[in-house]
């Protein structure tokens, strides 16, 4: 049994995403009409009690970081989209733009209204350039019905300006303090926090920043008048999720799925298992920063919760599944590859570490690895952990060491000095 | 094969037309810059910020030289080096390597009959080999001027999608 929910995805192939007087004839607006009748504070209480994690990574309460943004003290405030989505198999974002750009808009509004913002961005990965005149038309379209500008929907000071910004194929730039820079022109090589983005983002100004997702899920929460997103999953974990299927299985795709589903019936239900015949070998959750697991997962309901306990995280919410013809050293080495190739070179743990990681993996891989190379990795990871600058170099050996403990049979190699 | 040869790139009337009208377009905001030279590199036929270019657009934003650069080399989809008129960026990053992206390389090799970072002879088509363009859905894939192209899994496919270019 495989069940997906339209919530968040419910106006995919419902209206023509080029056009604004389309989305309006299903209902487009209406929840910002009902925002600006209430208090910010109350927008961010309907968000916090739906438990909203933010859909980007780091599943921070969304609820809460509006509240504390719209407490931010500042003439000029800004709003983020994150569209950079540059963790390996996840596209859902990309979907979101796709297919309902408008919803997103709308959304981002709606925080605009909430947080006090008077400037709003979109990041947008270079990647996607496909998607740039669908969103600039919309942006266009919102602006010439009055959505965007001065006293939007006639509330008196409420003015507030989107801009469409263009990432240029770094995946760093994804990172909060790396976006910033990007957006203000620079090379987009993370800084220290503090001081933190909320208080001074870009152009110093008080940012708040949001994932896709995150923003499109916003205006169908504040409609649901029957609670379904609130009456799926449970515990921490409420409502709907975006998950980004791809690797070795008949069907990938993004799926949205209710809370507590679980990762077989999202494997072997939506994507419809490994062609075939051949047998599962790994999974990887929430992209190339995220943690493996194997077949033992799969009875595991999908929530933040259980998948922790398992020792994995919904992360961007995508599941890479990858059968018995790659061997777990070759995913580590293309997930290595990839890190290699990002990292931007700023910090020392971080730029040396990918490097021996690389070395020290191919070693493994050509069977001449003894044991104080695994010794050697292991110790790599843990410092790259502890004392990189930003997530990218935190995240990754994630899934370098959560391999080490699900397959330590790999690890195992026998031999001297 | 590619040679690292200096082209001396000139800048037509044209061309300053055109980036001037791109700067225009950006009013002028050097905060901007990502997306400007983004623009720009599309209107030069081998895809890159000629040194020439980088320069008259440092002095008509105007903005310094050297974030210019910063930014040439920083972000990977800009260039300062010349590439080709179709950029084959192929994705080697794990959703199309475990996708038999390694045959989709030795495929495009192949026919093109260049190895990666080289150009053909006629300056059309060179191989480039890039982390995920969140195209996993339809892994293997390749990516020309923005353009995706997926489920790259036969010769024939390869040879169909490069011969629409010809
Ligand atoms: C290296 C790195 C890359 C990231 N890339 C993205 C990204 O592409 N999209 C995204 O939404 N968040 C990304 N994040 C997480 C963001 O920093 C941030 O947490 C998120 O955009 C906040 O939005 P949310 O709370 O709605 O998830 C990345 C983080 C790191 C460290
Ligand atoms: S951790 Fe890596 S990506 Fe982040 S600042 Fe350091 S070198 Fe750059
Ligand atoms: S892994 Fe190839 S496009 Fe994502």
């Amino acid at each position: 049994m495989s069940s997906e929910v339209r919530f968040i995805t419910k106006n995919f192939g419902k209206y023509n995403p080029d056009s604004i007087d389309s989305y309006i004839s299903i209902g487009g607006f209406s929840a910002l009409k009902k925002a600006v009748k209430m208090d910010g504070e109350d927008i961010a209480s309907v968000i916090a009690a739906a438990k909203v994690k933010g859909r980007g990574g780091a599943a921070y309460d969304m609820g809460r970081k509006w509240s504390q943004a719209r407490a931010v003290k500042g003439e000029h405030k800004l709003v983020i989209c994150n569209a950079d989505e540059g963790e390996t198999c996840t596209f859902k974002d990309r979907e979101l733009i796709k297919n309902d750009p408008f919803n997103l808009i709308e959304g981002m509004i709606i925080g605009a209204y909430t947080v006090q913002a008077r400037d709003g961005y979109i990041y947008m990965r270079e990647e996607y350039r496909h998607l740039r005149p669908r969103l600039l038309s919309a942006i266009k379209q919102a602006e010439e019905k009055g959505f965007l500008g001065d006293n939007i929907l006639g509330v008196k000071g409420f003015n507030f300006r989107l801009h469409l910004y263009s990432g240029a194929g770094a995946y760093v730039c994804g990172e909060g303090t790396a976006l910033i820079r990007s957006i203000e022109g620079k090379a987009g090589r993370p800084r220290m926090k503090p001081p933190f983005i909320k208080v001074s983002g870009a152009f110093a100004l008080p940012t708040c920043i949001n994932n896709v997702e995150s923003f499109s899920i916003v205006p169908h929460l504040l409609l649901d008048d029957s609670n379904v997103y609130t009456n799926c999953g449970n515990g921490e974990s409420i409502g709907t999720k975006l998950v980004s299927v791809g690797g070795n299985v008949r069907k990938p795709g993004v799926y949205e799925v209710p809370f507590g589903t679980t990762v077989r019936e999202i494997i072997f239900g939506l994507a419809e298992g490994i062609p075939g015949g051949r047998r599962l070998r790994l999974v990887q959750f929430g992209g190339a920063s995220g943690k493996v697991s194997d077949e033992r997962i799969l009875d595991t309901p999908y929530t933040y919760d259980d998948l922790k306990a398992a020792g994995v995280d919904v992360g961007t919410g995508s599941l890479l599944v990858i059968d018995d013809r790659t061997s777990v050293i070759d995913f580590l080495r293309y997930t290595q590859a990839f890190f290699s190739h990002e990292s931007c070179g700023q910090c020392t743990p971080c730029r040396e570490g990918n490097l021996h990681m690389k070395l020290l993996l191919d070693k493994l891989a050509a069977g001449e690895a003894h044991p104080c190379d695994i010794e050697k990795m292991k110790k790599i990871a843990n410092i790259m952990t502890l004392t990189s600058l930003c997530g990218l170099g935190e995240a990754a050996q994630n899934a370098l060491l959560s391999a080490m403990k699900i397959f330590p049979e790999v690890f195992a190699v026998g031999g001297a000095h | 094969m590619q040679t690292e040869a200096k082209q001396a790139f000139s800048i037509s009337d044209e061309l300053a037309n055109q980036i001037d009208q791109v700067l225009a377009a950006h009013d002028h905001d050097a905060t901007q810059i990502v997306g400007i030279l983004l623009e720009v590199q599309d209107l030069i036929p081998q895809q890159y910020v000629p040194e020439a270019v980088a320069f008259y657009i440092a002095e008509k934003l105007p903005i310094k030289v050297s974030i210019i650069y910063d930014c040439l080399t920083f972000y990977s989809s800009l260039s300062d080096k010349p590439r080709a008129k179709y950029p084959v960026e192929i994705c080697r990053s794990v959703v199309c390597r475990v996708n038999d992206s390694d045959s989709l390389l030795d495929t495009l090799k192949k026919i093109l009959n260049i190895e990666v970072g080289e150009v053909t002879y006629d300056g059309r088509f060179m191989i480039e080999e890039v982390p995920c363009f969140g195209a996993c859905d339809v892994a293997p894939a390749i990516r020309i001027n923005g353009k995706v192209y997926g489920h790259l899994d036969t010769p024939e496919k390869v040879r169909s999608v490069l011969s629409s270019l010809m």
